[in-house]
């Protein structure tokens, strides 16, 4: 297959089977693979969704830095998109972010700024917010900007409704809201009876631990109203089921992922009862940026405690 | 499944300073609305800091029965029963 450029490859990722995950025989899990994004990540959508919608108002323009907070997916994808478009770009990042995001966001020619760990990517929010009050940046703003809704309003949901016009149910990980309401909105369109459930992190206490109430946050673009529920899950947890669609599926995710499968069993258990049906999980990205957690070849509790010190979501 | 009779409350470091640090509360079973009133009885206060003046959870505070966040379930309403877990927890982003 032939491509221009490698921006074409954005989207249109596979959808697989994981029949040893699903909990019913009348229910059928599929994994939406977006690690398969140029920079492994479902971000890439995101990225030139942002950036042209930048250029289509005239915000950003060559002579400007792209300015972004990210925990690490973003970053790298706006850094890969900026290359080729010629711009320059300056993420804003927890500190305890993995490695591998922060040798990739240098490799793409990135220039990172850190926020303090413990505040997680709220603290980077709240520092690139800041940063941005100079005209020489433009930012973006993945939590705030409808670009990143409509980059899965017109692409990831259409996406999933032609490879499964029945889907049931919808299962994907709450970030900046993005994912949920562009796919959530598009899939309740084509039918209201469709269910659509967000996996939460919950994170280390220390990531919780120093902030106040005041410091809590909640992105704008994040529409709560397409959600039939919202599930929590522990780093242990992810772990578990990332490790599982290693081992029986063959399938090599981030930990979030497993976070996403361990919320769709419990809804493709309610789904089993209620008449069966297809389950749609998306899982935001490959596993190569989370080896140095040893997250697949550590012991349990070992890998909890590696996964719990750097920002797994 | 805790045969005790109660519900566990999981309380995070950020309230903790409400609840004489206790990290974890045992609660008679009942709604959210009623849970966070025996919690305001033992530490006077308490609902203040997680309510607004409306009586409705602060934005920025999910409560959650057996993992599920309650605002998705019956809000206050939620019934949490005798070995249910609820755990209090300020929102986070993620991207």
């Amino acid at each position: 297959m032939k491509y221009k450029s490698i921006l074409d490859l954005i989207g249109h990722t596979p959808l697989v089977e994981v029949r040893s995950l699903s909990p019913a025989d009348n229910v059928r899990m599929w994994v939406k693979l977006e690690g398969q994004n140029p920079t492994g990540s479902v971000k890439d959508r995101i990225a030139l969704a942002l950036i042209e919608d930048g250029e289509a108002t005239g915000a950003l323009t060559k002579d400007k830095t792209i300015l972004e907070p990210t925990s690490g997916n973003t970053g790298i994808a706006i850094a890969m998109v900026a290359k080729l478009k010629g711009y320059r770009f300056t993420a804003v990042m927890p500190d305890n972010a993995s490695h591998e995001r922060v040798s990739l966001l240098h490799a793409y020619g990135a220039d990172i700024i850190y926020s303090p760990g413990a505040e997680g990517t709220n603290g980077s929010v709240a520092m690139a917010t800041e940063l941005a009050k100079d005209k020489g940046y433009y930012m973006p703003f993945q939590y705030g900007n409808e670009a990143n809704v409509r980059a899965h309003y017109e692409g990831t949901g259409p996406e999933i409704l032609e490879d499964l016009p029945d889907v049931k149910a919808f299962v994907a990980g709450l970030g900046t809201g993005g994912t949920l309401t562009g796919v959530g909105r598009r899939l309740k369109e084509h039918d209201p009876n469709i269910k659509v459930f967000a996996a939460e992190p919950e994170l280390g206490e220390l990531v919780y631990g120093l902030r106040s109430l005041e410091d809590g946050y909640i992105p704008p673009i994040f529409d709560p109203t397409v959600l039939d529920g919202k599930v929590k899950v522990k780093a242990r947890e992810s772990i578990v089921w990332t490790k599982a669609l290693m081992q029986k599926e063959g399938i090599f995710a981030g930990i979030s992922a497993g976070a996403t499968i361990w919320v769709a069993q419990r809804v493709a258990e309610r789904l089993a009862k209620d008449g069966g049906g297809d389950v749609v999980c998306l899982l935001p990205d490959g596993g190569w940026k989370y080896l140095s957690t040893e997250a697949w070849t550590q012991e349990l509790d070992v890998a909890e405690e590696q996964v719990e010190d750097v920002l797994w979501w | 499944m805790a045969s005790d009779g109660s519900v566990k409350v999981k309380i995070p470091t950020v309230f903790r300073r409400f609840t004489g640090n206790e990290a974890e509360i045992d609660l008679a079973p009942g709604t959210i609305g009623q849970l966070i009133d025996q919690l305001d009885e033992r530490y006077p206060g308490f609902k203040g800091q997680i309510m607004n003046d409306e009586g409705e959870l602060h934005r920025f505070v999910n409560v959650y029965v057996n993992d599920e966040d309650a605002r998705y379930l019956e809000k206050l309403e939620t019934q949490a029963n005798e070995g249910d877990r609820v755990a209090l927890l300020p929102s986070v982003a993620g991207g």
